[in-house]
């Protein structure tokens, strides 16, 4: 059962199934572990960013395209939900259209940049895609009737998922049942049912086939695999999770707007989680998210915490500095890619054999 | 009248003022060895590109059993029954030996586009798969990475991943270039069973004339491109010209 849910790919590392078990546990509780919406909103993005990383990966890591118009995609499913509740009410209805059509948008455009440039050489495809995401980005500024410009669209989501939505009236383990709670696992399930899904496409026929493109793409053709037919068919798969990313980040923000979905740096940082996690293996998707997220908003406390700590020995406090952290999380990031180029899952499935 | 296996009508490759292949025209009966020589340079592979469809035809016609197939890609190539082993050994090389000859069978099964299958439930085809590893004498080794077989290996599991194409046409690239002596029998052994079977269409790329002389049923000689001698291995070894200018180099 559990080999079948997993596609028959098991994490075959000690660590790695603890590590696993752990961020598994931590967000299918998090409500309650953890109670508090600063932690329930970090729980939040780690869930989104597993499903963007793992997207990411099938085709970074799985097909060996490198594109950065992740984001756009990701923006595309923010967007189609902003607009759609914004333009015609906080109704499932209208959610429904918005999802509907960002994947229509995601699904053409992905199709159109595959078979225009996926023949192409990998550089070229880099920059095109970079082009094509800037050109959106800036067209979703520049359109400010439909998308709110540089200010985004916030939004009323359907009442259910409102804050002040009670499921029961009693609490659970000391927690009230909101709209929030319910919100927070819709995208839980929904980001464990595309990881999963995304688990199963990389371990099927057409997954071999993939990593075959990767590994030499001239043999695969060789072999009657129509290599740019398969690149298309994965930036398809890659970009419709995406959009269902940002679909799930707007319904828990209630806010869409370029900087939570189209930005460059959203760009980077999905590109870090997947190398930190491990390229080609979605469990470093898991990984490097979690991680990643943790940092980004943990980071800042504790080096708070650190200065503090080391207060009247000279330099290091200044070096602790909270406004220091994007220093060290660089630093980290570095030093992580140089001892683990193979990310923290080939590390530890290295570490068995 | 039925129409050759394969024929070449006139085929020619440019590079820039350099012509590789020149006017080759062809054809290949079903179910004959036709081994290729010629000195290095001469355009032996470059004419198996243009078969396969790796280049691109400057001019002339690719006729797979009377249909022309020179505008369609190397895919659709292989799935009208080309199949070839590359001189340069052309593997996936983090997969494993066993994934490496399942991709292979799962193309000749059209299973490719399957999103949503276990890669590891499709019985039918890893059985398959493992009959190859046999027949080329690398079901042992079914669980290594390609990257980790020694050349020889390599050089049988190109020939395997050929094999489970199931093709007509068996395109052998100069299939023991490499390998150490004791390797050589097996791949020889190879084409000798693939040889015995009905219809299959062999052409071999070869140096070794001792090789030659014992499985070819017909020689042809390319010289700077051109065809120059074609004929029975004992005629065409024994000619002059090619005895003189040709194989005297290339049996060296």
């Amino acid at each position: 059962m559990l080999h079948r849910l997993l596609s028959g790919d098991l994490p075959r590392s000690h660590a790695l199934t603890v590590a696993l078990v752990v961020v598994l546990v931590s967000l299918a509780f998090a409500p309650f572990l953890f109670p508090g919406s600063q932690s329930l909103n970090v729980a939040a993005k780690i869930c989104v960013f597993i499903v963007l990383a793992a997207s990411y990966d099938l085709l970074l890591g799985y097909t060996g395209i490198v594109s950065f118009a992740h984001t756009m995609f990701y923006g595309i499913g923010g967007y189609g939900v902003a607009v759609a509740m914004h333009g015609i009410g906080a109704t499932w209805g209208a959610m429904g259209v918005g999802v509907a059509l960002a994947l229509l948008l995601s699904l053409i455009l992905a199709v159109v940049i595959g078979l225009f440039s996926l023949r192409v050489r990998a550089i070229f495809f880099a920059m095109i895609t970079l082009a094509v995401a800037s050109a959106f980005a800036v067209l979703a500024s520049q359109l400010r009737d439909i998308t709110g410009g540089e200010d985004g669209r916030s939004y009323s989501v359907p009442a259910m998922l409102r804050p002040s939505f009670r499921l029961i009236e009693d609490q659970v383990l000391g927690v009230s049942i909101t709209g929030r709670i319910l919100t927070y696992y819709l995208v839980f399930f929904a980001s464990l049912g595309l990881f999963l899904l995304a688990l199963r496409i990389v371990n099927s026929p057409f997954g071999r086939v993939l990593q075959a493109i990767r590994e030499n793409e001239f043999r695969a053709e060789a072999l009657g695999y129509r290599v740019v037919v398969y690149r298309t068919v994965a930036s398809v798969l890659s970009a419709t999770m995406a959009t269902l990313a940002g679909v799930l980040m707007a319904l828990w923000l209630r806010y869409t707007g370029p900087d939570t979905t189209l930005s460059f740096a959203i760009m980077i940082d999905i590109l870090l989680m997947v190398v930190i996690g491990g390229m080609g293996t979605l469990y470093g998707a898991v990984l490097g998210a979690a991680i990643f997220i943790l940092a980004q908003n943990y980071l800042q406390v504790v080096m708070g915490k650190l200065s503090a700590a080391t207060d009247g020995i000279p330099l290091l406090p200044q070096l602790l500095h909270p406004d220091r952290w994007l220093l060290w999380l660089g630093i980290l990031f570095v030093l992580s890619v140089y001892f683990f180029p193979t990310g923290i899952v080939g590390r530890l499935r290295a570490q068995r054999r | 009248m039925d129409a050759p296996a394969l024929e070449t009508r006139d085929l020619t490759i440019r590079f820039g003022g350099h012509v590789a292949v020149d006017k080759v025209s062809c054809s290949f009966r079903s179910g004959s060895l036709t081994a290729i020589v010629g000195p290095n340079g001469a355009g032996k592979t470059t004419y198996f590109n243009l078969i396969s469809g790796q280049l691109k035809a400057s001019a002339g016609t690719v006729l797979l059993k009377g249909e022309d197939v020179t505008g369609l890609p190397v895919s659709a190539r292989t799935h009208r029954g080309m199949g070839r082993a590359f001189q340069l050994t052309n593997l996936f090389p983090n997969l494993t030996v066993a994934e490496n000859v399942r991709l292979a069978v799962q193309s000749r099964a059209r299973v490719g586009l399957d999103l949503v299958s276990l890669w590891s439930d499709r019985r039918a085809l890893i059985e398959k798969a493992e009959a190859m590893l046999a027949r080329v004498r690398l079901a042992d080794r079914r669980d290594a990475a390609v990257a980790s077989l020694s050349h020889g290996d390599q050089r049988k599991l190109e020939v395997a991943l050929m094999l489970a194409l199931e093709p007509d046409i068996f395109m052998f690239d100069e299939p023991t270039a490499g390998m150490s002596v004791d390797e050589v029998p097996t791949i020889l052994e190879l084409i000798q069973e693939i040889k015995a079977r009905a219809n299959a269409t062999i052409l071999l790329v070869e140096h070794k004339m001792d090789v030659v002389r014992s499985l070819a049923d017909r020689i042809i000689v390319l010289h700077n491109g051109q065809l120059v001698a074609d004929g029975l291995p004992a005629e065409v070894i024994a000619s002059a010209v090619v005895q003189e200018a040709y194989l005297g180099v290339a049996a060296a």
